[in-house]
């Protein structure tokens, strides 16, 4: 039995809660470092992050992106919406074809 | 000259040319997975994309809710309200193998609140706002999954298809060149060998025939005959 997770601003995450997800409210990036790779660890097979705080730990989490689990989903936060999360799928687009092809420019 | 170390002698030759058989089977089978790869992540990234428009937009709005009713409420009031939710979520993880690249399917079950009672307080002390975000959001649920499985596979799939155009051009440009060059090596310098060895049987014959017959001490004996 795996849980998920949801990661970021006290703000942007809380309504999560309500839906059964474990929260996680944390802003600095060195705590949401050890909060992720402890998730990692235990039973979590998906783990969502706010884009503002991935934005800080994107090594670390860029270090998950080759492994069956976690999945680390990136959410827009209630300060909004930074195109981040589409960057990602752009960026495994251009990982895998060479060039962007999908998104256009 | 890339073919200057190998031995050319026949065995090699065998070897070399069984190398080759190899090279170009695997080379067709990779080329034929990156294809199919290929296809099948254009198809699954489009999907995602699409649904990762849905879900940031749906999200969006449950976030405008929840800042309304953060507005209306104490952020300590609204931290009471979540304090002890009523519903659970676990997810069972399968995986499910798509051209050698296992990606997971996550099956959802919940615990604890009836359907559609996921309300984790009472409704008389919180802003109507705050319902509004939750029930948007537990609306999303099964789309938030989708989005993570689709996402994870994304991932997994490019990183699958850039290690096989690796393994291809790998093949394609390094080793089968290579291998061809050394095959072209290896005839030349047995074709080689094979006609000075030609060549000197041919001179061997010529002495040995020499010597039994003595054929020009008798040409030079025969004039000396006639007169």
């Amino acid at each position: 039995m795996y849980k998920i997770a949801v990661m970021g601003d006290w703000d942007s995450i809380y309504g999560f809660g309500a839906l059964g997800f474990e929260t996680f409210p944390v802003t600095d990036p060195r705590s949401a470092e050890k909060i992720l790779r402890d998730l990692a660890e235990k039973q979590t097979a998906v783990i969502y992050v706010t884009e503002a705080l991935a934005k800080q730990i994107d090594r670390t989490i860029a270090s998950y992106a080759s492994r069956p689990l976690p999945a680390i989903i990136l959410i827009p936060g209630a300060s909004g919406n930074t195109g981040e999360g589409m960057l990602a799928v752009k960026r495994s687009v251009e990982q895998a074809v060479g060039s962007d092809i999908v998104f256009g420019s | 000259m890339a073919a200057s170390h190998v031995n050319p002698t026949r065995m090699e030759l065998t070897r070399q040319k069984k190398k080759l058989q190899t090279a170009l089977k695997g080379h067709k089978l990779l080329k034929d997975k990156r294809d199919e790869l290929m296809r099948r992540f254009l198809e699954l990234v489009r999907e995602d994309k699409a649904l990762r428009e849905e879900v940031e937009e749906e999200i969006k709005m449950a976030n405008m809710s929840f800042v309304l009713a953060g507005s209306q409420m104490s952020k300590e009031a609204v931290s009471v309200a979540f304090m002890a939710p009523k519903q659970e979520v676990t997810v069972d993880v399968s995986t499910k193998n798509v051209m050698s690249v296992d990606i997971p399917v996550f099956e959802t079950s919940f615990r604890g609140s009836s359907e559609g009672d996921f309300y984790p307080y009472g409704f008389a002390f919180t802003s109507a706002d705050l319902d509004c975000g939750v029930e948007k959001l537990s609306l999303l649920l099964p789309k938030l999954i989708r989005l993570a499985e689709s996402e994870k596979s994304c991932q997994l799939m490019a990183a699958e298809i850039e290690k096989t155009r690796r393994r291809v051009n790998a093949l394609e440009h390094v080793l089968i060149p290579e291998t061809q060059e050394n095959i072209r090596y290896i005839t030349m310098k047995l074709d080689e060998n094979e006609r000075s060895s030609q060549v000197r049987l041919m001179k061997v014959k010529d002495m040995m025939l020499e010597e039994a017959h003595h054929y020009k001490e008798k040409r030079d004996a025969l004039p000396l005959k006639d007169q």
